[in-house]
């Protein structure tokens, strides 16, 4: 009888350990992979033609801004080049 | 008027038409096997970062002649090369994360090629905030950074090949399939017109400052 109380209480502490060690090997697992949710494949797979259409917007306006910027500074110096020289003119005479 | 101002309307409509036909010509060429739609970011990426190093290197030479010489269409030419630089340099820097999202999965790696071209993006930013805000006698200063920018270009181009890197080899261009190729010359050839009609016009606008400066001098006296 006392044997077999043993045995019972060492199997239940077998039992008890095997549940408690199986538990955080699910907390384990919990903490480094998540199930995918509904979608989450849709939007990993990333769709190329916004890239490529932002690629391509970025250099068309890039290289427009940059072309009116200049054309702006050359024509606003131009212009105060011919506006001093006027004036030289003026004090020459 | 010179040959090369005449030159610019001419090299600026050829470029505009090229680049609005760039779509299609690029839309005829077949896809690359691995990546797809998102590789066609290649034929307005690489012409930049091609002429941003053709930039690179013109300022680096001039800057040289400056510093020798002391002539100041040196000067008009490193710091029309530098602004040239920078803004060949920020597109290639915008479009290239673009296509790393996608094909690499991150927009921005600390590999040699990405940190190094950011460097020498950094460089010739610094030698326009110089010529920008350094005052007189900047330009002496300036060409040595210009000059210090333009050594890094040659470890620019081949990091890739030279050191462990995400980014693709520069044998990549000179191994292009015939149907590949074609609209990546199309697209080179468009922004090598837009490099060199930008390139007159800012340099007009250098010496046109100078001819003010110089007038208004004359106005004082």
């Amino acid at each position: 009888m006392r044997h077999l109380r043993r045995l019972l209480r060492a199997g239940a502490v077998l039992i008890a350990t095997v549940a408690l060690s199986g538990a955080s090997l699910v907390a384990q697992a919990n903490d480094g992979f998540e199930l995918a949710k509904a979608g989450d494949i849709d939007r990993e797979n990333l769709p190329a033609t916004p890239f490529v259409f932002a690629a391509y917007a970025i250099v068309w306006i890039v290289v427009t801004v940059y072309l009116l910027t200049l054309w702006r500074r050359i024509t606003k110096t131009e212009r105060e080049v011919a506006s001093v020289a006027a004036r030289l003119e003026q004090q020459r005479r | 008027m010179t040959a090369g101002h005449r030159l610019v309307p001419i090299l600026l409509v050829i470029s505009t038409v090229m680049l609005a036909a760039s779509p299609y010509v690029i839309d005829a060429a077949p896809y690359e096997s691995t990546m797809g739609l998102v590789q066609r970011i290649f034929y307005f990426h690489v012409p930049n970062a091609m002429l941003m190093m053709v930039a690179s290197t013109t300022c680096g030479v001039a800057s040289l002649l400056y510093l020798m010489r002391r002539r100041p269409t040196s000067d008009f030419v490193a710091l029309a090369s530098a602004e040239l630089a920078v803004v060949l340099g920020t597109i290639t820097l915008l479009t290239g994360p673009l296509w790393a999202r996608k094909a690499w999965g991150i927009w921005w790696d600390w590999d040699p090629r990405l940190t190094s071209t950011l460097i020498m993006w950094m460089i010739f930013s610094a030698y326009l905030l110089l010529r920008r805000f350094g005052g007189a006698g900047s330009e002496v200063l300036s060409a040595a950074v210009g000059l210090f920018g333009a050594v890094l270009t040659p470890f620019v181009y081949w990091s890739v090949d030279m050191l462990k890197s995400l980014h693709p080899k520069t044998t990549v261009v000179a191994t292009l399939p015939r149907p590949l190729a074609i609209p990546m010359i199309w697209c080179l050839i468009a922004f090598i017109c837009f490099y060199i009609a930008v390139l007159i016009l800012r340099v007009r606008l250098e010496s046109t400052r100078a001819t003010l400066e110089r007038t208004y001098l004359l106005l004082e006296d």
